[in-house]
Formats: structure tokens, C-alpha cells, sequence
């Protein structure tokens, strides 16, 4: 007699890779645009990329239901706070707020694996990476989604995050300039749609700068 | 004369068939300073007095965004008008979030009439001592209703509240069939003005007056004292120039900035001595 198994999910995974990176006074947050299912393509151009806050998106990969229902929830919060602090969040309480959230539901998560980007309250960029249940972390730069396993060690040779765990604390962001950071990752997402099937289409690239948040996209293999 | 032995609960009539108890929340609300509404076919103007308690304090914020379509002017008990914005504001967030859109002003001037309501029928509550003059946009139009402490609401072409306000209805009663079709800045100037008629006499400047506007294309905000007072410049009314201490960042004209609690610091340190305007 084996153990009954579920025949349904509550969740599905719609693939996808997210990447942010931080800079000196500027952040870079891309996603690609394909949503799938299985081994299907649902569309070639959904957006994974939110924007919170007037200095704060946020990429997420995963179960995009649940992905939508998150944004929502912290948009709705966000509204509060405005309403109540007659200013926009910043970025590390949105962080924050975030983790919140995803740790509210940690018996039914959100399957959602999020990298949020910004400039934190002095304008230097700033980039905060989760799991699935709100543990995060504030990072130089990060990845998430399905390509993540592919970009990770590239970003990681290309950046190398000094660890916050050796003194004297380093700063996290790259010493990158802005266009720089921006070639980084059209390459590092031309490099992991050429393997990971879930990945391609086009990559919607936003930029968090002191001028504002501007997008731009870059079209990707569709196969 | 048999006022006082029907007045001690909220749930308790009258041989007249009065509720005593909501009544005297309507004169709690006459007591506050004046606040204005007015509207057009695609705009809707709110304005208030501040009035604080001393020149060292900052006045009471009487102006309320519930969301970018909404916002509400109130007289009365402050606290009461913080409380049922609050509300206002959960509700318009929590239908917005169901169903991706704007809450429509009717519609939640309902739910806080029933929610008035309740506390007329309810032993152990009282009445919310507050009038709120709502203004909203919503696919059927610009709207401005008053709601009053008893649970009844009604649509308003303009309407003003609190203390000294029949002068200012006064002047909408005279004035009230041009607005349908003023345009954005004559609106405004009635609502100053007619918050002018409540002043009587006093002298008329920004920062004893708030405006807020809300319009087709134009969320709901606060106007800047700058920009009020430039608009009773143009009136050739004597006023007094607001001093030059005054710091320009008052202007961002966004939504979420504007603290009045910062303007009217400003506004305490009056009579600069520069001479008034001829009319």
C-alpha cells in the first residue's frame, strides 16, 4: 500500500530568469519575457518586472499567479504607507516589507523567487535577493529563475561580491559604470538562452537611476 | 423643554420623533472651521479654513487623498474625519485590488453613510461628530456630496460646512449655475473666494486656506501655498504678501508631498509689514 500521492498542484512553474545588478549611484534589474508551461510557451512577452516604488523594482520568476498576487499585495501596502508617511517607500523597507510578506505565507508560499533593486535613501544602488518564504539578503548583485544556475557563476566571475562576512566590510556594488553593467547583462542572457529552454524571446532591462527608472529590451533567441 | 430628558442616549426618541444625540453631533460639526466644495462637469474643488488652536501650533489637517479620484474635506471633530478617511482609504485599496478599478465615488459615499448609521442605533456608540464634503471623479462624472453625522448623504452642485459657512453658501447659492461649465481655474478662484465670505474680514491669505482639486486627468492633491497664494493675488484683494522666509520647495505640486504642517509654521509669523494691495 504506497502512500497516496496528490494528483493536483497548487502551483506550476512558468520558467524564466531575473537579474539585478547594483552600481555606484544606479541599479540594473532584467528579466526575460517568455512565460511558459511544461515544454510549451504560453507568450513570448510578459513582463516580470514591477515597479514598487518610485526607486524600487522588483523581478520576480516562478508560479506568475502567484507572482501577480504579490505585486498586487505590495502595491496595496505601499498605498497605505504613502498614505500614512505622505512619502514613497525606500527601498530597504520595501525590501523588507517583502521579506514580510513571503514569510506570511509560509505554509502555503508564494512560489515566487524574487531579486528587487534600487537606490537605497542616499541614491546608491542597492540589490536584495529572497527565497521562496522572505529570507533575503542585500547583495551586489544577484539571479533568480530557471537560467539562474547558468548566470550565477558568470556573474559571479565577472563581479565577485566581496563577502559581508570579512572585515573591513566592502562595498557590494561593481565598480561598473551603468552602460557597462547594462552589456553584463544582455551578455550574461544571451549566454543562458542559448541553454536553458526556458529563457529567451526578448529581455526587458530597467534602470533605477537618480534621473528615474527608464526600460529597454533586447531581443533573444526564440527557440 | 423636554430636550434634556430625551438627550442621554443615541437610541432614545423624542416625543417629537427626534434623536437628540445625532443632532447635537450635526452642531459639533457646525462648531469646526469652514471647509467648501464646489464642482464642475470635470473638476471638483475643496477648500478649508485653518484655523490653529494657537500661533504656535500647526493647524489640523482638514483635507484628506483617499485615492488619486477621491478626496474629502471635513469640519468637526478632527479626529472622528481621521478615523472615517482611514476607512475610506482601506475601502477604495481593498475594491481597487478585486477589481483593477477606481472605486466609484457613490458607492463609498454609501458605505460611510451606513456606517454613520450604525452609530445612531447603537446603545453603546455615538455618532461620528464630523462632516465630510467628498469629491470624486468616477465614469459618471465629477461628484461632490456631504455627508453628516446622521447617516445621510446628499449630491451637492457646491456646498460649504462648518462655522461661518452661510456666507460662503451664500455666495455659491448666487454663483452655483455658472459652475458646470467654469473651467479648472475659475473654480478655484470661487472656492477661494467663497471661502473669503467666511472669513469676514479677515484678511485672506494661503496660509489660512487649503485647496485641493481633483479632475479629469488631474489625481486628487493639495495645492501649494504658493501657488493659492499667487491665485489671491490675481483676486486685487487687499492681501498680504506671504514673507520672503517662505522656501520654494513647496512647490512640488505631487500628490503625497505638500505638508501643510510645514506651510503654516510659515504662516504664524504674519504681519510682515508690506503693504496691502488697493482693490
Amino acid at each position: 500500500m504506497v502512500k497516496q500521492q496528490a494528483n493536483w498542484s497548487p502551483y506550476d512553474n512558468n520558467g524564466g530568469s531575473c537579474v539585478a545588478i547594483a552600481g555606484a549611484d544606479y541599479c540594473v534589474i532584467a528579466a526575460d519575457t517568455r512565460m511558459s508551461t511544461g515544454y510549451n510557451i504560453l507568450t513570448r512577452e510578459y513582463s516580470k518586472i514591477c515597479k514598487l516604488a518610485d526607486k524600487c523594482v522588483m523581478a520576480s520568476s516562478g508560479f506568475q499567479a502567484d507572482v501577480k498576487a504579490l505585486q498586487k499585495q505590495l502595491a496595496a501596502r505601499h498605498l497605505i504607507y504613502q498614505h500614512q508617511h505622505n512619502k514613497q517607500m525606500s527601498c530597504p523597507a520595501m525590501a523588507q516589507l517583502l521579506s514580510n510578506t513571503l514569510y506570511y505565507k509560509r505554509f502555503f508560499p508564494y512560489y515566487s523567487f524574487n531579486v528587487l533593486g534600487g537606490l537605497d535613501n542616499e541614491g546608491k544602488g542597492c540589490v536584495f535577493t529572497y527565497d521562496a518564504v522572505g529570507s533575503y539578503e542585500k547583495v551586489g548583485y544577484s539571479s533568480q529563475g530557471s537560467g539562474s544556475t547558468l548566470i550565477t557563476p558568470f556573474l559571479d566571475n565577472q563581479l565577485k561580491s566581496p563577502s559581508p562576512l570579512l572585515l573591513p566590510v566592502q562595498d557590494a556594488v561593481t565598480p561598473l559604470v551603468e552602460a557597462e553593467a547594462i552589456d553584463l547583462v544582455k551578455t550574461v542572457f544571451a549566454s543562458a538562452s542559448e541553454r536553458d529552454i526556458y529563457t529567451g524571446d526578448k529581455i526587458e532591462i530597467v534602470v533605477v537611476n537618480a534621473t528615474g527608472i527608464r526600460r529597454e529590451y533586447m531581443e533573444l533567441r526564440k527557440d | 423643554m423636554f430636550r434634556n430628558q430625551y438627550d442621554t442616549d443615541v437610541t432614545t426618541w423624542s416625543p417629537a420623533g427626534r434623536l437628540f444625540q445625532v443632532e447635537y453631533a450635526m452642531e459639533a460639526m457646525k462648531q469646526g472651521s469652514a471647509a467648501i466644495g464646489l464642482r464642475s462637469k470635470t473638476h471638483v474643488v475643496l477648500g478649508c479654513v485653518n484655523k490653529a488652536n494657537s500661533e504656535l501650533s500647526s493647524h489640523q489637517k482638514k483635507i484628506f487623498k483617499v485615492d488619486d479620484h477621491i478626496g474629502l474635506a471635513i469640519a468637526g471633530l478632527t479626529a472622528d474625519g481621521r478615523v472615517l478617511s482611514r476607512y475610506m482609504r482601506n475601502e477604495c485599496i481593498n475594491y481597487n485590488f478585486t477589481y483593477e478599478s477606481p472605486l466609484p465615488v457613490g458607492r463609498l459615499v454609501v458605505q460611510l453613510a451606513d456606517k454613520a448609521q450604525v452609530c445612531t442605533q447603537r446603545s453603546w456608540k455615538r455618532p461620528y461628530g464630523v462632516g465630510l464634503l467628498v469629491a470624486g471623479l468616477d465614469e459618471s462624472g465629477a461628484h461632490l456630496y456631504y455627508n453628516c453625522p446622521s447617516g445621510n448623504y446628499f449630491e451637492y452642485q457646491a456646498f460649504a460646512i462648518g462655522s461661518r459657512s452661510q456666507a460662503a453658501k451664500t455666495y455659491l447659492e448666487r454663483r452655483f449655475e455658472n459652475f458646470t461649465d467654469s473651467s479648472r481655474d475659475d473654480l478655484v478662484k470661487d472656492a477661494i473666494t467663497a471661502i473669503r465670505e467666511t472669513l469676514q474680514g479677515e484678511t485672506l491669505k494661503s496660509s489660512i486656506c487649503t485647496i485641493a482639486v481633483v479632475g479629469v486627468g488631474e489625481p486628487f492633491h493639495i495645492l501649494d501655498q504658493g501657488t493659492v497664494q499667487q491665485i489671491i493675488d490675481t483676486f486685487e484683494i487687499a492681501a498680504e504678501q506671504e514673507g520672503p522666509a517662505a522656501e520654494p520647495d513647496a512647490a512640488t505640486g505631487r500628490d503625497t508631498a505638500a505638508e501643510q504642517g510645514t506651510a503654516a509654521d510659515q504662516g504664524g509669523s504674519t504681519d510682515e509689514g508690506v503693504a496691502p494691495m488697493d482693490i
